[in-house]
């Protein structure tokens, strides 16, 4: 094994509900200027795992987390990170499409606004650049002043990517961030995020098997809170090492 | 056996009888209530509206004159029934009452709702129900022996006025508006919240940029309530207040309320001579200011709904 640069790396990573164990010890390396897709049924953790990575799971009471996840080789798990810090380098898009109630310009100078940036041509750049980005700016160039509520459900999730791309994060988490879309708008969020690759490490949970295989580099297929095989797409999806992943992989559960 | 289908299709059932039972029901329930409504509305319309066709007196010099003493008259042979200074009093106090009332509600409604909502719905939400349950006597008669001297202590003069009227009230709308500003907040979906955090918020700058800008409607028809109530209450602020008819110089001398001089009067005026119309032309103020209330909240509502 050569010395390799991962940007994330996570070591025995368990999680618990209370008393419940959703995450059972999981060990994963992040590469960074990769797509990394998380698959597996529904309630197996992928979910759970992508949101320890920005310490989303901070926020829901009688959560606790043991293992190490380091970025950078620093551990965010520590008592003395700071998570705003943290979430500025990891930046979050969520399933729902959740602009705020806003205008689109607030919404994607949101990030901006709340680090204290008062130059109000830098800003305009940044959310052109942004929008641009997320390959929505054709569509709002005309009405940046309109509340992002007035745009299509796959409108609103490009400005919610144009929202973290704003605050130029490092590694971009997506929890599904299709699945409440129709195929055309989700055709344009997959090319987008190819393209984003050259910039951001992304980290995408899916639950649609094709989408992980058109864009990722790396799959992790997770059952039942454990990893169960990480390794290049290509190899997944043709050559699985473990029955459970071709099992999954071909349909027969899930 | 066609028959008897044909038969059994065609007459009322016992399950379409108790429908159109209930149907009727609820019908009269409600036509009940809309001509209490409409009767009420009616009566104090027409006995107020009464000063001005019966008595002659203009409109102008009601609503603009400050000079209150509906059993005499003024030099000019005219009844003395301007209700300026009431009408000033009633807003003073109301808008007074309620720009105190609306940063403690906000305060309180940001800690229970996203500081501590656990110590907030454990012991905040019992002791605001209790403040909303105590009858306005209770209050009236707290601001009479703590509010009143200490205004007087403070400030000088007698201690009776706007500045007494507004502190009890102050108190006794805090509770409605901050309930309503609580039930704001939680209206704010929690995906905003996380929105916002994951962009590398810190709390307070999602409560205070995009929680409470969220709820900026909600928050507006707390406070319309609050203000509402406030113009309404007449017992706690006619115990506090001085009552005395004339225009409000400064915030420490005696004043009155609309409702105040209507709860002082009623009583010692014959149906049907001018000064009682003229208190029953107060009494329609007060329905037309509810009423504006009432379609400012509407109106709020909906601008927020249609953000």
């Amino acid at each position: 094994m050569t010395e390799q640069n991962f940007i994330i790396e996570s070591k025995d990573v368990h999680l618990y509900y209370g008393k419940k164990e959703a995450l059972k010890g999981v060990s994963l390396d992040f590469m960074p200027k990769e797509i990394t897709a998380l698959i597996g049924p529904s309630g197996c953790g992928k979910s759970t795992y992508l949101r320890t990575l920005n310490r989303m799971n901070d926020l829901i009471p009688d959560v606790t987390v043991t293992g190490t996840i380091k970025l950078n080789g620093k551990d965010i798990y520590s008592p003395k990170m700071d998570t705003v810090a943290l979430r500025k380098e990891v930046g979050m898009v969520f399933q729902q499409p959740n602009p705020f109630p806003f205008s689109i310009y607030d919404n994607v100078a949101y990030g901006l606004n709340i680090s204290g940036m008062k130059d109000k041509q830098k800003m305009d750049e940044i959310v052109e650049k942004s929008l641009r980005r997320a390959a929505v700016w054709d569509d709002v160039k005309d009405k940046l002043n309109k509340s992002a509520l007035s745009l299509s459900g796959g409108q609103q999730q490009r400005v919610c990517i144009a929202r973290v791309l704003a605050v130029e994060p490092e590694v971009i988490l997506l929890d599904e961030p299709t699945s409440a879309l129709d195929p055309i708008s989700s055709a344009k969020i997959e090319s987008m995020l190819v393209e984003l690759k050259e910039r951001y490490t992304i980290v995408i949970v899916t639950h649609n098997m094709q989408q992980a295989s058109r864009i990722s580099d790396k799959t992790a297929f997770f059952l039942q809170g454990d990893l169960i095989e990480m390794g290049q797409t290509r190899k997944i999806f043709t050559n699985p090492k473990e029955q459970a992943t071709e099992d999954y992989i071909s349909g027969r559960f899930g | 056996m066609q028959s008897s289908i044909e038969e059994r299709l065609t007459k009322k059932s016992k399950k379409a009888k108790l429908e159109t039972f209930g149907k009727s029901l609820s019908f009269i329930c409600i036509a009940f209530i809309v001509l209490v409504v409409i009767s009420i509305l009616y009566f104090v319309a027409s006995k107020g509206i009464a000063t001005f066709t019966q008595n002659g007196v203009s409109i102008g010099s009601f609503l603009g004159g400050t000079d209150w003493n509906p059993s005499g008259k003024g030099a000019d042979g005219q009844p003395l029934v301007g209700a300026l200074p009431m009408i000033t009093g009633s807003f003073l106090v109301t808008f007074l009452s309620a720009i105190v009332a609306t940063p403690f509600a906000i305060g309180a409604a940001v800690f229970m709702t996203e500081i501590s909502p656990k110590m907030g719905k454990k012991i905040l939400q019992p002791v605001i129900e209790l403040l909303v349950g105590i009858p306005s006597v209770v209050y009236g008669f707290i601001g009479l022996t703590v509010v009143v001297p200490a205004v007087r202590n403070v400030f000088g003069g007698s201690g009776f006025g706007i500045l007494a009227g507004t502190f009890v009230l102050f108190v006794m709308i805090l509770p409605t508006v901050t309930s309503m500003t609580i039930d704001a907040l939680n209206t704010v979906p929690r995906h905003y919240r996380e929105a916002s955090l994951a962009l590398g918020a810190t709390r307070w700058q999602t409560v205070y940029k995009v929680v409470l800008r969220s709820a900026i409607p909600g928050i507006l028809t707390a406070v319309v309530f609050g203000m509402a109530r406030a113009f309404g209450e007449a017992l706690a602020v006619q115990m506090v207040i001085g009552n005395a008819a004339l225009m409000p110089g400064n915030l420490v001398s005696p004043a009155s309320t609309l409702t105040s001089i209507l709860t002082m009067g009623m009583g010692n005026t014959v149906m049907g001579s001018l000064q009682n119309n003229v208190l029953w032309s107060l009494a329609l103020i007060l329905l037309v200011m509810s009423l504006v209330f009432n379609i400012m909240t509407r109106l709020i509502g909906k601008k927020g709904a249609m953000k």
